[in-house]
């Protein structure tokens, strides 16, 4: 193709990506670098129904002048990033010095928010992946072995987590496991102790969080992994037949190194799905024992008082956070781009 | 519950008619009036009565849900506004007045503002900045009954709470008899603010912006709400106010802190059984640790006006929004029970008798503080792992005032 050609067919898509993608990771980071300007505070009397006290409140003409001044705020470059409410590196430095041993070290780095939530998230994301990978392959190929009048139903009824809106599902779920649902009382029934609650134990909590995790998204994996069932070469599993494969040898030897590039796929998009966690923690009301880089941005934006600036800090250690994930999967790709391409 | 609804907004639109016609109260002519607010019955009412002022040059349009803190910020920094008022309490109002996006009412309360009694206008620094029409506060809700089975008064202290509890789980009538909404982030850090100040504490040091809570009254704060989650069901990291009423109603509580806004309508919801109507009592906040100073604290809501509109929406707002807070909607047998209205005429129900103590008892008001709202999130995130067991009081207040440090050195309201 000539460049002249390539650049007018490639034009309509960079003009979007950069639209769409580049600029507001830009703005997202200059606004993670600057911060509101310091308030001008002062003494007032404030009166209402209750009386009249003298509280502390904003000069707005003062503040505002000095806003108008350095529209931006204030540059504060990437202390946002180390201070601790995200990487703490300080906080981290302190504790190094001061722990005992490299337990308590860890025991009290984990009370630092950022990696408190990092924990949940990097658990959620490494057991939920492989899990729902393997999950909707066994789907995908239980329901391509039905008889055909049987498989539109059953497509049907497999992709019904992935049609009900995740905070729905999760809200569902959460009632179920309720010390006073009816999942919560047959696992106490189970274990045979009435004062077992879900909701109140952290493994507990995280076990469910990771099991809706993969409910919810094996539909995606089984939706892939059933499209490339269909164009599995019909021939390679003949002569497989004819060989004495059996059905475990043929998934093993035909199927699965057919469907490998697929499970790239899915990986790619599940790791970077996964670690944006967010929905089931807000259905579960689990923010008492897990929280993720996702909750801390809602809790920043909606709080009283919005934090942008933290709020931008952490949506962009999010994103670097993915393009760590996702390295080894990229390079991964890219050396069988190139071996294919040789 | 559709019906109701009609049915409250046919009668606000005829009084507010009869009213025309009476001269108590008008309607604009023409604007923009755009409300956002809260969507607890009260505020239906009034967003139902601004309603009945649309007519041909006249818009009027409300939006009223229980994410309006996150909307009304943005919804009103545009120019023009997309909201002409925000609905709104004394915690909210902050950030409001942190972003300059609402006005003075002075010019509008002198022109149009007559039959307002003074202390619904709430005055920041001499300027009148928002029109106040009703009180709340969190106060203990009961259940006669079974308090009568284990022969005990209403408690009016937490330690008594807790004895009275212990008697019920000791009498077999309830495993865990004390209700409280206790959802980690905003619901845990309300009920640590009620105990800090019921222990004589406060958020901050005096006259500055410098955290105060890991205190003294701040440990003896947090114990209080450890030993008061040992007579509640185990998930109560998970119940917001909906959640700790829906276990009131099923009959499972038999003492909590509650909303209230929320005390009329607590056994009017169907399905509640009768035990639970019949016992249902409240009565005033208690107080903790020996204080005189009960362990709540005490709210007004109110509408604000926008900053970037027209002067002419702006005030066919103030008239819109005056109209709806007319006393004639308190003719309708139903508003009344709905919140402790502030307007003139207003006869207390009872239901009304929890926030009324709080007021007489001297509760403190929320603080209208512009970090406040930090320090509220940074509670809200923190505090959980106390409740858990996992770290001490002392520990968990150290984080709290490390996070909210953090936080306003952000927001540029600490150095």
């Amino acid at each position: 193709m000539k460049h002249r050609t390539f650049f007018w067919f490639f034009f309509p898509t960079a003009a979007a990506m950069l639209l769409f993608i580049a600029f507001p990771i830009v703005s997202v980071l200059t606004q993670s670098v600057f911060t509101p300007i310091e308030a001008v505070l002062i003494e007032v009397e404030n009166c209402g129904p209750f009386g009249c006290t003298t509280e502390t409140s904003i000069d707005q003409e003062a503040t505002q002048a000095l806003r108008d001044a350095a529209p931006f705020g204030r540059f504060v470059g990437f202390q946002l990033y180390a201070d601790r409410n995200h990487l703490a590196f300080a906080e981290v430095g302190e504790l190094w010095r001061t722990s005992d041993s490299v337990g308590a070290f860890f025991g009290a780095v984990m009370n630092l928010p950022f990696y408190d939530a990092l924990a949940f998230t990097l658990t959620y994301t490494f057991i939920c992946t492989p899990f729902l990978i393997a999950l909707g392959f066994a789907i995908a190929v239980a329901v391509n072995s039905l008889h055909r009048r049987l498989k539109g139903l059953m497509i049907f009824f497999s992709l019904l987590p992935m049609i009900v809106t995740p905070l729905i599902g999760a809200l569902v779920l959460s009632w179920m496991v309720d010390s006073r649902g009816i999942l919560g009382n047959f696992l106490s029934w189970l274990v045979n102790d009435p004062d077992l609650s879900v909701k109140a134990s952290t493994p507990l909590m995280w076990i469910c969080l990771i099991v809706y995790g993969i409910w919810s998204s094996a539909p995606f994996a089984f939706v892939v992994f059933y499209a490339g069932l269909q164009t599995v070469p019909e021939d390679t599993l003949e002569s497989a037949q004819i060989d004495g494969a059996t059905r475990w040898q043929q998934i093993r030897y035909v199927i699965i190194p057919h469907l490998a590039p697929l499970v790239t796929f899915v990986a790619l998009i599940q790791l970077m799905d996964n670690f944006r966690v967010l929905e089931p923690i807000l259905g579960f009301g689990a923010q008492a024992h897990a929280q993720s880089l996702s909750t801390f941005i809602l809790s920043d934006l909606s709080g009283e008082t919005r934090q942008l600036s933290s709020a931008a800090t952490t949506s962009v250690l999010t994103i670097i956070g993915i393009a760590i994930l996702l390295t080894p999967v990229l390079i991964r790709t890219w050396r069988d781009f190139n071996a294919k391409s040789h | 519950m559709f019906l109701k609804k009609i049915a409250v907004a046919g009668a606000v639109a005829f009084m507010g008619t009869t009213a025309l016609a009476g001269g108590h109260a008008a309607c604009p002519t023409e604007g923009r009036v755009s409300i956002v607010g809260n969507e607890f019955p009260a505020i239906q009412t009034v967003g139902a009565g601004a309603m009945s002022c649309a007519g041909d040059a006249v818009d009027v349009s409300t939006n009223l849900t229980a994410d309006h803190q996150t909307i009304n910020v943005p919804g009103m920094q545009g120019n023009p506004a997309e909201y002409t008022s925000a609905i709104i309490a004394n915690s909210s109002i902050v950030a409001l007045m942190n972003e300059d996006v609402i006005r003075p009412l002075d010019d509008l309360v002198a022109e149009y503002g007559d039959g307002l009694k003074p202390n619904q206008l709430i005055t920041i620094n001499g300027q009148v900045m928002a029109v106040a029409f009703m009180a709340n506060a969190q106060h203990l809700v009961y259940r006669s009954d079974i308090l009568e089975q284990v022969g005990a008064e209403p408690p009016t202290t937490y330690e008594e709470m807790l004895e009275t509890a212990e008697a019920i789980r000791a009498a077999g009538i309830l495993e865990n008899p004390v209700g409280g909404a206790y959802a980690a982030g905003w619901n845990l850090a309300q009920e640590f603010n009620n105990m800090l100040l019921g222990y004589g504490g406060s958020h901050f040091k005096p006259g500055s912006a410098e955290p105060n809570v890991n205190s003294e009254a701040g440990v003896n704060a947090l114990n209080m709400m450890k030993a008061l989650s040992e007579y509640m069901n185990p998930d109560f990291l998970t119940h917001d106010s909906n959640a700790t009423n829906a276990e009131y109603r099923a009959g499972n509580t038999a003492l909590m802190n509650m909303w209230g806004s929320r005390a009329a309508t607590l056994v009017t919801a169907e399905g509640v059984p009768q035990e639970v109507i019949d016992g249902f009592a409240i009565a005033g906040p208690m107080t903790v640790g020996g204080g005189d100073t009960p362990a709540t604290t005490l709210w007004w809501d109110g509408f604000t006006v926008a900053k970037n509109i027209s002067d002419e929406d702006a005030a066919a707002t103030f008239i819109a929004l005056k109209n709806a807070i007319d006393p004639a909607i308190l003719e309708d047998p139903e508003v009344p029970t709905q919140a402790v209205w502030l307007i003139d005429g207003y006869e207390p129900t009872p239901a009304a008798v929890g926030v009324f103590a709080a007021a007489n008892a001297g509760s403190i008001p929320y603080p209208m503080l512009p970090f406040m709202g930090l320090m509220h999130t940074a509670l809200g995130n923190e505090l959980a792992d106390f409740m858990q067991g996992n770290e001490s009081a002392e520990q968990a207040l150290a984080d709290v005032e490390a996070a909210y440090i953090t936080a306003a050195r952000e927001q540029g309201f600490l150095n």
